[in-house]
């Protein structure tokens, strides 16, 4: 399984080979952004099955904050990618945070502000973190889908949304665990919600944009597909590496192509 | 083969009873979703069989024309055909008013049909006026209300329910200028529905609202729909369209549910034209280009097969 040939999605990712040694993302932060003609959740899906299944008995730890959708949809989206969530979650891999109607997360009791709820939230990662291992902390990898919902759970604090995802990258920093968000790029297209998202778009490692074709709808084709990957060298260099392909969604696997490649 | 405790194989399908028990009113669909009927036979047709239970459909109003009233109302006639409890949230000041004119509840839906009363009221319809609400706390009091008698279970689906909103955020009522409480109530009543065996849909008119805020609604919706009126005497578009004289405005199907599923669906058109055959019928068509002349101009889309219309383009066959 692990001899795998890569896809160009996880070299747009970064996803180097996924042995035990290697944290799988290496302790980056990856921004997915998405908008309404085309959903960025396929990403999380295939990143969720490849931390979980493309090497057995690895100690990679996902967990999932849930703001868009139950347990089921995701169990059920990933069953058919052929990884089974409910016993990922039974042995401790696979942590679901159910998001979805707590107002104000993880209030302590009752009338907890919308800072609080997220303060709350980031100790609860923390005791996750915590609970782990020492050698296998860098290892856990924090889903949060989607960032939007995040914003409207703190009744719209969108600093503390960024104070709380701040907080998460220190993680990364920290511990080498890694982050990965998805967002809306087209909510903050007005000036100023420009600035939230380019403060996320600033913190990410890996950069990943989801959009229609220029061309309209196609059932052959359903996006096209741009990652950035952002790596400082050791002598404080920038190197980019850039992605472009597009892609199909399939029930059971997601096709990768360049444009104009498709067999 | 591992054996499992609670779980067979991810090969075998857990088919709940409700499947066999034929209902009328729910339909098995792909991914262990069930359909509703929206009430409108061609846009279940659309979109791939029905709503899904558990969606939440947004209608994007045009502030020009009510279309959207077109939609709900087919949507909440089948509701009490079918006998589906329905919650009816409207900003005018005596919703149930609006329920006891022009209904009709044959399922061709005649518009022109007088209400037949008695049927209308053994149902179990419950309405509420947003238009003197200080806040949508109320509102979402009643959902939570209405929602927790259709639980989500794996076995029988005995009852679903149906709620309708109209014109969420309309300037008439004094909530509509607090955003982001808005924006909290309809992620509130999206994993509400998501939960229970119900389907709630929600029209607004979407150039009232922000942009931005119009996209974070845009991108709460599983449904996405908007209807845009036509323009009258418009002399470009006659000549473009077959039936133009019929059609009383565009429906756009921006979204369509995908609960369970990666993957995106794929209409074969988008657009679709709202037509009130003999005034009383409502039918969705595919575009149909009128027979060209070759003076060029913009295609609108596949031409479908529809009814009646077509006769003319039959000279264009190749």
């Amino acid at each position: 399984m692990d001899s795998r040939a890569r896809n160009l999605l996880d070299e747009a990712l970064g996803l180097d080979q996924l042995t035990q040694l290697k944290p799988p993302l290496g302790g980056k932060a990856v921004l997915i952004e998405d908008c309404v003609e085309t959903s960025g959740s396929f990403v999380l899906h295939q990143l969720i099955k490849r931390l979980l299944t493309a090497v057995p008995n690895s100690s990679n730890v996902v967990l999932f904050l849930a703001f868009a959708n139950p347990f089921s949809h995701y169990d059920r989206i990933l069953r058919k990618l052929g990884c089974n969530l409910g016993a990922q979650r039974e042995k401790g891999r696979f942590i679901f945070v159910d998001m979805l109607n707590v107002e104000c997360p993880v209030g302590e009791e009752g009338k907890a502000g919308g800072r609080s709820g997220l303060f709350a939230l980031f100790a609860n990662i923390t005791k996750v973190l915590n609970a782990l291992p020492e050698s296998n902390r860098k290892c856990l990898t924090i889903v949060i889908d989607d960032v939007s919902l995040m914003e409207v759970a703190a009744h719209g604090s969108s600093d503390h949304v960024l104070d709380f995802l701040h907080y998460c990258h220190t993680l990364t920093s920290d511990y080498g665990c890694s982050l990965v968000t998805l967002n809306h790029e087209d909510i903050y297209s007005s000036m100023d919600g420009l600035v939230f998202l380019k403060q996320m778009e600033y913190a990410a490692d890996v950069l990943v944009k989801v959009e229609p074709l220029a061309t309209g709808l196609a059932a052959d084709v359903h996006g096209q597909f741009d990652g950035l990957q952002m790596t400082v060298l050791n002598r404080g260099s920038l190197n980019n590496r850039m992605s472009n392909f597009q892609f199909r969604i399939k029930e059971n696997s997601v096709e990768y192509f360049y444009p104009g490649a498709r067999a | 083969m591992a054996a499992t405790k609670t779980r067979t194989s991810s090969f075998s399908r857990n088919l709940p009873a409700a499947s066999s028990a034929q209902s009328p009113e729910i339909k098995c669909g792909p991914n262990g979703t069930f359909f509703v009927s929206s009430g409108i036979p061609d846009l279940d047709k659309t979109l791939g069989g029905g709503i899904p239970l558990g969606s939440l459909v947004m209608v994007m109003e045009d502030s020009e024309a009510p279309h959207h009233m077109l939609l709900l109302r087919n949507f909440m006639s089948q509701g009490l055909v079918h006998k589906q409890p329905l919650l009816y949230a409207s900003p005018s000041k005596d919703p149930r008013g609006f329920l006891d004119n022009k209904q009709d509840f044959s399922n061709e839906f005649d518009l022109r049909r007088p209400l037949d009363r008695h049927f209308y009221t053994t149902q179990h319809v419950d309405c509420i006026s947003t238009h003197d609400l200080p806040n949508l706390a109320p509102l979402q009091e009643r959902c939570t209300s209405f929602l927790s008698h259709f639980p989500r279970s794996d076995s029988n689906i005995v009852c679903t329910g149906r709620i309708a909103i109209q014109s969420l955020c309309a300037p008439q009522c004094e909530n509509s200028s607090m955003e982001w409480e808005m924006l909290s109530f309809i992620r509130a009543l999206k994993s509400t529905v998501r939960s229970a065996n119900a389907v709630a849909i929600i029209t607004f008119p979407s150039s009232l609202v922000s942009p931005s805020f119009c996209k974070r609604w845009q991108h709460l919706a599983d449904c996405l729909v908007s209807v845009k009126a036509i323009p009258d005497e418009d002399k470009e578009l006659a000549k473009l369209l077959t039936g133009y004289q019929d059609i009383v405005g565009f429906l756009n199907i921006h979204k369509v549910s995908r609960i369970n599923t990666q993957v995106p669906a794929v209409l074969e058109a988008t657009t679709l034209s709202i037509k009130l055959q003999k005034r009383r019928y409502l039918v969705l068509e595919c575009l149909n280009q009128a027979p060209i002349d070759g003076s060029g101009g913009t295609s609108y889309g596949t031409s479908g097969s529809c009814s009646g219309s077509s006769s003319k383009s039959g000279s264009l066959n190749f």
